[in-house]
């Protein structure tokens, strides 16, 4: 997507808005950082839109949408999709935003980059399909849908579901195969399952990553940060509870996750938290029809609705869940 | 120096687990790195590093310490502290070896902390020098040569051999109940420090400049208005904290199940709205003031306190790590660079 950067320069200068949030360059070509441009200077020499654009910036515009002025925001489709559920709980106040939806081929996994053999990575260019990417040691070739994002082999969307102003075409909802590993733990025995779980959970170091970056996890005061409550956020008193910290995240964020898919991203132990959620999207589907969180501003979600065709509370049987 | 052809390592690995409790870096099913005990079978991992510190030996991220029986008004104390057993620690980088030195600063002043230094007293480091450093790595700004890194041992390996050289009296001792050892290696090693170190010359960070900072250098950077704009975007998540080989505080927790109450004693991380939280109430309101305390401590109040030396050692963790790639190297040039 060519013209990002002169967008932002345009709101900026023509008063459009008084300040633009995107994502900032750092000291190598995939760190970028999410930050707020209030100088055409400061875009110049720093905004850059790339494959490594991945950060949601959708969160943030809890607060900035609540300093005065406006702030002018780059959404790609699935950011998109987390600023409409956000605004559905009236957590951004919208006047105050001017969004731009960028359409988007897909992020980059620098670790992806790296686990194919790249090591000391100091540039990537784009040249089609393909990304030459230079490293201390010379030059190497990957494709590009060998180190896109977990999230973005299975993009579920590239359609943008709010915006002021759009760059590029306006895209389609896709059908993915996004269920498919669901589909695969579902598979399992229990037994299988449990394992698998703890396996990947017990490399959690309760960072709360994916706590402090999910759009949906917007309490201002979390219950993991609750000290009398003996579950603090740091504090495991025993090997059991990042699986309670985790699994209890997935249900207060269930019918309001988007799938965006930053837990995942952001995970520093590559432990793949978006599975849980992607359960509750797809038991969702299947129990109370087809319900995409933030495609819309109207639509009832199904956890905070009754009618009466809700399935039954004995589901879980139903379904050939053991009887306690 | 001594030596070892690289097919004999499995021979090495069960060598030393007979004698001690052996950790090496390997990769779990899902392909993290991370220090685990070596089993028959296990291989070296090939990331560079493991994404926890090595520091997790010595300092654990949690911790028993204590408990205590309450019976009526009675109160019973009960020796809950985590039994720890000779160890060695295999593989370790130059980075990771120089924190111990940062945290034994820390835990080993008076008054000394008894469990790191049982431990520390328990473990047996054997470091491996590095031949192809990532993009993140500044290990050189802080002094520290990859090609030669400190440790008890300190060993290289090429495509051919591992070679072996004991740098201390633990060292000597691991090194004498190890037969399969040969003499030999002195030139390869050369050879092969001199190639990392011209690598190393390459490296982005490479020319880090800290010469700015350091102890006495508080009223010059605490207030600077660049605080506000670094710390603009950071989510007050732990990651750089906790995947940090220096990182120190901890925070103590008291577990009550009814009947006993365990004591123990958990990483903390300062970029957490809690984090010294008093009965007066938080002394760092917003993430602004507990960002700059990371960094203040790092490059400010820790060399302040023992003798000039800086808390970070360039493993670059952070760097690779943080979800907004928000980090240490970004603050000391923003800060560096502009200072007077």
């Amino acid at each position: 997507m060519q013209g990002v950067k002169e967008k932002a320069l345009a709101l900026l200068q023509s008063g459009t808005v008084d300040r633009v949030l995107g994502w900032k360059a750092g000291e190598f070509f995939y760190d970028l950082t999410p930050a707020v441009f209030t100088t055409a200077e400061e875009i110049e020499n720093d905004f850059v839109w790339s494959a490594f654009s991945a950060a949601n910036l959708s969160k943030y515009l809890i607060q900035e949408s609540r300093k005065g002025g406006k702030v002018g925001v780059f959404l790609k489709p699935c950011d998109s999709y987390s600023f409409v559920q956000l605004l559905k709980e009236h957590r951004i106040l919208r006047d105050h935003v001017y969004v731009v939806g960028v359409q988007c081929d897909g992020m980059c996994d620098i670790d992806k980059i790296r686990a194919a053999g790249c090591k000391g990575v100091t540039a990537v260019t784009e040249d089609g399909d393909r990304l030459r990417v230079t490293t201390l040691t010379g030059e190497k070739t990957v494709n590009k849908q060998d180190v896109l994002l977990g999230r973005c082999t299975v993009c579920k969307s590239k359609k943008i579901v709010e915006f002021d102003e759009l760059l590029g075409e306006q895209g389609e909802e896709l059908t993915s195969a996004r269920f498919d590993e669901v589909a695969k733990l579902e598979a399992m025995t229990p037994e299988e399952r449990y394992a698998f779980w703890r396996g990947e959970l017990s490399r959690c170091i309760r960072c709360n990553a994916c706590r402090n970056v999910c759009p949906a996890c917007s309490c201002e005061k979390c219950v993991f940060d609750n000290h009398d409550l003996g579950t603090d956020n740091k504090a495991a008193a025993d090997s059991f509870e990042e699986d309670f910290f985790h699994i209890i995240r997935a249900f207060h964020v269930a019918a309001r996750c988007t799938d965006c898919g930053e837990c995942s991203r952001v995970c520093p132990q590559h432990i793949p938290l978006h599975l849980l959620n992607r359960k509750f999207i797809k038991d969702i589907n299947e129990l109370y029809g087809v319900y995409q969180a933030g495609a819309d501003m109207d639509t009832k979600p199904p956890l905070m609705n009754f009618t009466k065709d809700d399935c039954e509370p004995s589901v879980v049987y139903e379904r050939g869940g053991a009887k306690a | 120096m001594k030596k070892l052809p690289i097919a004999k390592l499995p021979k090495l690995f069960a060598a030393i687990s007979g004698e001690k409790t052996l950790y090496i870096p390997a990769q779990d099913a899902s392909g993290v790195s991370k220090f685990t005990v070596w089993q028959e079978g296990m291989t070296l991992s090939p990331a560079l590093n493991t994404v926890r510190s090595a520091k997790d030996l010595f300092f654990p991220q949690v911790e028993n310490l204590m408990g205590f029986k309450v019976t009526g008004k009675q109160i019973e104390l009960l020796e809950e502290r985590d039994v720890t057993a000779p160890f060695v620690l295999f593989g370790v980088r130059a980075c990771d070896c120089r924190s111990f030195d940062v945290l034994d600063r820390v835990f080993l002043a008076e008054p000394v902390d008894t469990y790191y230094q049982t431990r520390r007293e328990n473990g047996t480091v054997v470091t491996m020098a590095c031949t192809e450093p990532e993009e993140t790595c500044f290990c050189g700004a802080f002094g520290i040569d990859a090609a030669d890194p400190a440790g008890d041992v300190t060993c290289w390996m090429d495509g051919e051999n591992l070679y072996w050289r004991a740098n201390t009296e633990k060292g000597e001792a691991l090194t004498a109940a190890l037969t399969c050892l040969a003499e030999g290696g002195d030139d390869a090693v050369a050879a092969q420090q001199a190639q990392t170190r011209a690598v190393m010359q390459k490296l982005p960070l490479h020319d880090l400049d800290l010469s700015k900072f350091g102890a006495g250098k508080t009223k010059e950077f605490f207030a600077r208005p660049e605080w506000k704009q670094l710390s603009e975007s950071c989510l007050g998540c732990g990651t750089c904290t906790f995947v940090c080989p220096t990182c120190q505080c901890y925070d103590i927790q008291e577990f009550d199940n009814g009947k006993t109450v365990r004591r123990f004693r958990c990483w903390d991380s300062c970029m957490y709205s809690d984090f010294t939280k008093m009965s007066a109430g938080q002394p760092r309101p917003t993430q602004l003031e507990r960002f700059r305390q990371r960094f203040m401590h790092k490059l400010v109040y820790y060399p302040e306190n023992n003798d000039g030396l800086y808390s970070c050692v360039g493993c670059g963790r952070c760097l690779q790590k943080c979800p907004i790639h928000m980090n240490i190297a970004k603050v000391i040039r923003t800060l560096g660079e502009e200072a007077k």
